[in-house]
């Protein structure tokens, strides 16, 4: 057997595209089978099915989705509720919630209607990535199929009057924050509002709003479908479920593919993916969360499990479960350079640690590149990256820190290495002759 | 009420308070930058970061976060003590450190918090961002290089002065806060923004490297630009006036001031009366103070008392009006004036001409009308205070006068008198949110008293005043919005005609008089009179052009003076530079011209006169008291004469806000701002 997921027990039996993802195609595949029964039910009892099931957050913070719905008002009071489908994603080397938009759409369409129900919204806002084009044109057709057919909107033949949107992002990488994505969506400038208020409390447009992100959206309804129960089965507790995974990087098949939670990379990477290039031998080190996270060495993933827990034991995180394999090839410092330049790319500028930090940690890193820095550099780069990390408005500080600090934790002696052999090279180069600068 | 620990001591604070203020209740400085009391929660300087528990295992932005009942907050902590170093120095990498050429050295929140909270020394080896300079005006200077993106400026003229002109664009290292097609910013209130800037960004063009913080004398004063009486400080340096920053006053201009009060001060130096002068040939030549005297003296006793008039001008001290109508009144002159811009007001209840509702309790007011008033350009910081009243949603607010941009949304119910008369009627939208307003207040201004016709204006008004009820139980709705600082002082003082005396405007008449005799009165037409003319004053401005004696004054930075605002609060100016050259204090002026004319006005020092003022003008004695807040029984229905209006709109009387009176007129600075809002394009030279 390949993996540890049985056919019978992925969600997502679309993820390559090979069927189709229109209406008639997802009926086929069992979407919509039963919604009406699911929303026949309480919103509580939905809330609490999808406590029971332990399905955390899937868009990187893993916080428990059923839990942060029943933050929200138990009655809709003066203002209406929303759900937010944080569909904008961006992290590098993540593309788990484009495979659902573009090949199973009707799959989040009807997660959310039973999640709006379950938060008793009657409005529901996907926003989608901007350079998302084609999942967007799937998206809106399959939003259209569903009006059509009565399935969602109003009148529709579920009983819960539920008006589903997409709107689209302009490309900034911190409209994934939710509190940016609520700030954007609001036509303002994508930049994160302070929490508390959360958006529970009040959200987009000043009303109690849910964000959540695609994946755990588009699950719901085949928890409900399967029970529970059913979704505990995989994984270790508290990380229960199934999950899109993916690598990329130097695995020899780079792909999505829908596993069970607490799966051992090794085993993930090696079923999946085709294993490491050049073999196993070869693997230098895992970003196993997209870029956000700290970087795991070649021992640990030996034994590392793919889920929340044992990746935050390690210090690292599962993020989006997207990993980025590094083999020994890899110049692995340039790499966590082009990320810290991704993170001063993408800093909003509205707080100070991040605005200034991010261009600081990047340009000592440019330096660590090629050697050119100062031996004690390395001790001042992870100083400021612990004055970005946890002082900032959103998590762009943190997920900006944590790579520079995965790279030292793990190989700084290369790096150290690296340095002592630019500055011997610079003095002692053959052929080289010193020149008195006057 | 709720309690919380700080730093391990218990301390009680009303709940809806954030953690800074309850760390501040306990005694603890907890350093800033971006958070400002009178504007809205940005949380993004991250200077104000303290440990909270329960909570995260991070700092926390206190200036944000709600404090709730039990919780422990800490500031004094390892983690805060790095939370602080670390924004300091993210703040300090892309800083140039150029405080010795800064103007905000010594006043500079960086400077100070860098002292308390920095590193020693700087670990940053790359090189410093540099940040395109922006124009923002003839008021603002920037170097925005300093700029530490607090936004307190952005949020400032968004928020209270309600023009978005300044904006933070670009993101991430690149941000920068632009004025976005590089034009000046178009409010009266735009300089504040110098004030609240935290850094050396934006510093004060016109006083640029005159002068350091502490070189110069900080005297508290209020201002005399318009009737709203805001509280300043006077920074000067030997005999000159530097500048002119806000004071905090909650009850009048809470801590904004409006540009002309910020920038007119240049004006003080300019185009100054600084000696006596005589007409001579129809040339004014230097005299001397006996020659003064004496030409006014042989004029005054070969004219007979009601052959003579006295207009009292906008800028003048209560002290002088008084030693006036002492000096005046006491030779049997009837013809005296405090109007020049001939206001109907005067006589009536005091109540009649004050701003009763008061400035503050204003806020109170559920539905506001406006009638021939544009406080944008007549007292622009009460106009900050309405638009907040706006922004809340507390008020309705409706305009019958100018259709002007007022910075918020209004009711427009017509220009002219006939809106008036219409609204008791009217069924529209706002006619029953007045009617049906728990506290209505009408805001009259100068524009629909200064008319021929005003007398019917007022009364129709007051009709309608008293027909919604504008004065009931527990509130004073009838509020006259002036224009002029001296003016409610005046109306006080009892500075109006006595039977058979003139009018300010028929003492301007061609063979009105034989004398006249102008305190500072320079906004009145004197092109007709053929009187002989003395102007007691300090600019050189239309009263002196037209003088036959001129006896120089003191300006308000120059003399301790009582000045009443329109609410009728009595507030003290105090003197920050002596009078110019061989100028004194008005009220010592006619003090001695009394003398030469053997007239005992029964005080010789200030004090003295004072007493005399208080004695028998008790409001005077009752100083920053506003008298909105002792129940009232104003008849509205004495006010005014009914009879014909004209259908013809009311226009304010600030025609061009910059140049309202004598000192801004000398103001090389409001005058490139006049230029500059009436569109004129100045020769770059």
């Amino acid at each position: 057997m390949v993996g540890i997921l049985e056919d019978k027990d992925r969600i997502f039996t679309n993820l390559y595209g090979l069927h189709d993802w229109r209406l008639e195609g997802a009926r086929a595949r069992g979407v919509w089978n039963g919604t009406a029964d699911m929303l026949s039910q309480t919103p509580e009892w939905v809330c609490d099915q999808i406590k029971a099931s332990g399905l955390r957050g899937r868009g990187g913070a893993g916080f428990a989705t059923g839990l942060k719905w029943t933050f929200m008002p138990k009655q809709i009071g003066e203002r209406p509720h929303f759900l937010v489908v944080n569909a904008d994603e961006s992290e590098p080397g993540t593309c788990k919630d484009r495979e659902i938009m573009r090949f199973d759409p009707h799959r989040l369409i009807e997660g959310c209607l039973v999640a709006s129900y379950a938060i008793r919204a009657h409005d529901c806002i996907i926003y989608i990535r901007g350079e998302y084009v084609l999942e967007r044109e799937h998206l809106e057709a399959a939003l259209v199929e569903a009006v059509v057919a009565r399935l969602i909107g109003k009148d529709n033949i579920h009983g819960w009057d539920c008006d589903i949107r997409v709107t689209h992002g302009a490309g900034a990488y911190i409209c994934g924050d939710e509190m940016a994505l609520l700030e954007s969506l609001e036509g303002k400038k994508g930049q994160p509002r302070l929490k508390p208020p959360f958006p529970a409390g009040a959200g987009v447009y000043g009303c109690p709003t849910t964000v959540n992100n695609v994946e755990s959206i588009a699950v719901t309804p085949e928890i409900l479908r399967r029970g529970a129960e059913w979704f505990t089965k995989f994984g270790r507790p508290k990380n229960s479920g199934t999950k899109l995974m993916s690598a990329s990087g130097h695995v020899n098949k780079p792909c999505v593919v829908e596993e069970a939670m607490s799966i051992p990379i090794r085993q993930l990477i090696d079923d999946h993916f085709g294993g490491v290039r050049g073999g196993w031998g070869n693997l230098k080190a895992i970003i196993p969360g997209g870029s956000s996270v700290r970087m795991i060495p070649a021992e640990e993933c030996e034994v590392a499990l793919m889920d929340f827990d044992d990746l935050v034991a390690r210090k690292s995180g599962l993020g989006t479960a997207a990993m980025i394999v590094m083999d020994k090839e890899c110049d692995i410092v340039a790499a966590v350079a082009r990320l810290s330049y991704f993170y001063k790319h993408e800093s909003c500028g509205q707080c100070t640690p991040c605005r200034e930090g991010t261009g600081w940690m990047w340009r000592v890193m440019e330096r660590m590149v090629t050697g050119e820095a100062e031996p004690k550099e390395i001790d001042l780069l992870l100083d400021v990256a612990s004055q970005v990390e946890g002082h900032t408005i959103c998590g762009l500080g943190d997920a900006a820190a944590w790579p520079i600090q995965g790279l030292f934790m793990h190989f700084r002696p290369e790096i150290e290495q690296r340095i002592a052999q630019y500055r011997t090279r610079r003095a002692n180069h053959p052929g080289a002759t010193l020149i008195a600068a006057e | 009420m709720p309690k919380a620990k700080v730093n391990g001591v218990e301390v009680e604070f009303e709940s809806g308070m954030t953690v800074l203020q309850v760390a501040e209740l306990a005694g603890e400085e907890i350093p800033r930058f971006c958070y400002h009391e009178r504007l809205s929660i940005a949380g993004n300087c991250r200077m104000c970061l303290v440990e909270v528990k329960p909570g995260p295992p991070k700092p926390q932005a206190s200036c944000a976060l709600p404090a709730a009942d039990g919780q422990e907050i800490v500031t004094n902590s390892a983690m805060v003590e790095k939370a602080r170093k670390g924004v300091m120095e993210f703040l300090l990498i892309n800083h140039p450190l150029d405080c010795p050429i800064c103007d905000q050295g010594g006043e500079c929140d960086l400077q100070d918090q860098a002292m308390g909270y920095g590193r020693d020394a700087t670990r940053y080896a790359e090189n410093k961002r540099a940040v395109e300079e922006k124009y923002m005006g003839p008021l603002i200077k920037t170097a925005m290089t300093r700029c530490i993106q607090c936004t307190r400026c952005v949020r400032f003229v968004t928020e209270v002065a309600g023009v978005s002109e300044i904006g933070l664009i670009s993101r991430g290292e690149d941000v920068e806060i632009t004025t976005y097609l590089d034009q000046a910013v178009v409010s009266e209130l735009s300089a504040n923004v110098i004030d609240l800037c935290p850094v050396g960004a934006l510093t004060s063009k016109p006083y640029a490297f005159n002068a350091r913080s502490w070189e110069l004398t900080k005297t508290q004063s209020v201002d005399v630009m318009d009737a709203l009486g805001s509280a300043i400080r006077v920074d000067a340096r030997g005999p000159a006036v530097l500048r002119v920053l806000p004071r905090v006053n909650d009850a009048v201009n809470e801590e904004w001031i409006s540009d002309k009060t910020r920038y007119a001060c240049d004006g003080l130096s300019r185009q100054r009366l600084d000696r006596p002068m005589l007409r001579d040939g129809g040339r004014l030549r230097p005299a001397s103070w006996t020659d003064a005297f004496g030409a006014v003296i042989e004029r005054l006793r070969g004219a007979a008392p009601e052959r003579v008039g006295v207009v009292a001008g906008d800028l003048q001290d209560a002290e002088s009006m008084k030693a006036a109508l002492d000096l005046f009144g006491g030779l049997g002159v009837t013809s005296l004036d405090c109007r020049q811009d001939g206001v109907v007001l005067g006589g009536a209840p005091r109540e009649s001409w004050l701003f009763n509702s008061t400035l503050e309790g204003i806020e109170q007011a559920d539905a506001i009308l406006l009638v021939g008033t544009n406080p944008r350009l007549e007292a622009p910081v009460f106009n900050a205070r309405l638009r907040r009243l706006w922004l809340a949603g507390k008020a309705r607010i409706g305009v019958i006068g100018e259709r002007a941009d007022l910075t918020y949304d209004y009711d427009y119910l017509g220009g002219g008198p006939f809106g008036v008369a219409g609204l008791a009627d009217s069924d529209s939208a706002f006619a029953r949110a007045f009617k049906g307003a728990q506290r209505p207040a009408i805001i009259l201004g100068q524009g629909a008293l200064t008319r021929p016709d005003s007398a019917a204006v007022l009364a129709a008004v007051a009709t309608l005043g008293a027909a919604i009820g504008v004065v009931r139980e527990g509130w004073n709705g009838w509020n006259v919005l002036h224009t002029a600082a001296a003016r409610v002082g005046g109306l006080d003082l009892g500075f109006v005609p006595r039977p058979g005396g003139k009018t300010a405007r028929e003492m301007t008449a061609e063979g009105a008089l034989d004398m006249l005799v102008l305190l500072g009165a320079d906004e009145i037409d004197l092109s007709a009179t053929d009187a002989f003319v003395v102007y007691l004053g300090t600019h050189g401005d239309a009263g002196a052009h037209r003088a036959d004696v001129i006896l120089p004054g003191a300006a308000y930075t120059e003399k301790n003076g009582l000045y009443v605002n329109t609410e009728g609060r009595v507030q003290r100016g105090e003197r920050a530079v002596f009078p110019k050259g061989d100028a004194r204090e008005d009220w010592a002026i006619l003090r001695a011209l009394a003398e030469r004319l053997g007239v005992r006005l029964g005080y010789d020092t200030l004090d003295q006169l004072r007493e005399r003022l208080f004695a028998d003008h008790p409001t005077f004695g009752r100083i920053d008291f506003a008298p909105g807040s002792i129940p009232t029984k104003l008849d509205l229905s004495s006010l005014g004469v009914a009879g014909e209006v004209s259908p013809a709109p009311f226009a304010s009387p600030v025609k061009a806000f910059h140049l309202t009176n004598p000192i801004a007129r000398a103001s090389v600075t409001m005058s490139e701002c006049a230029a500059l809002a009436s569109g004129l394009k100045l020769a770059a030279e």
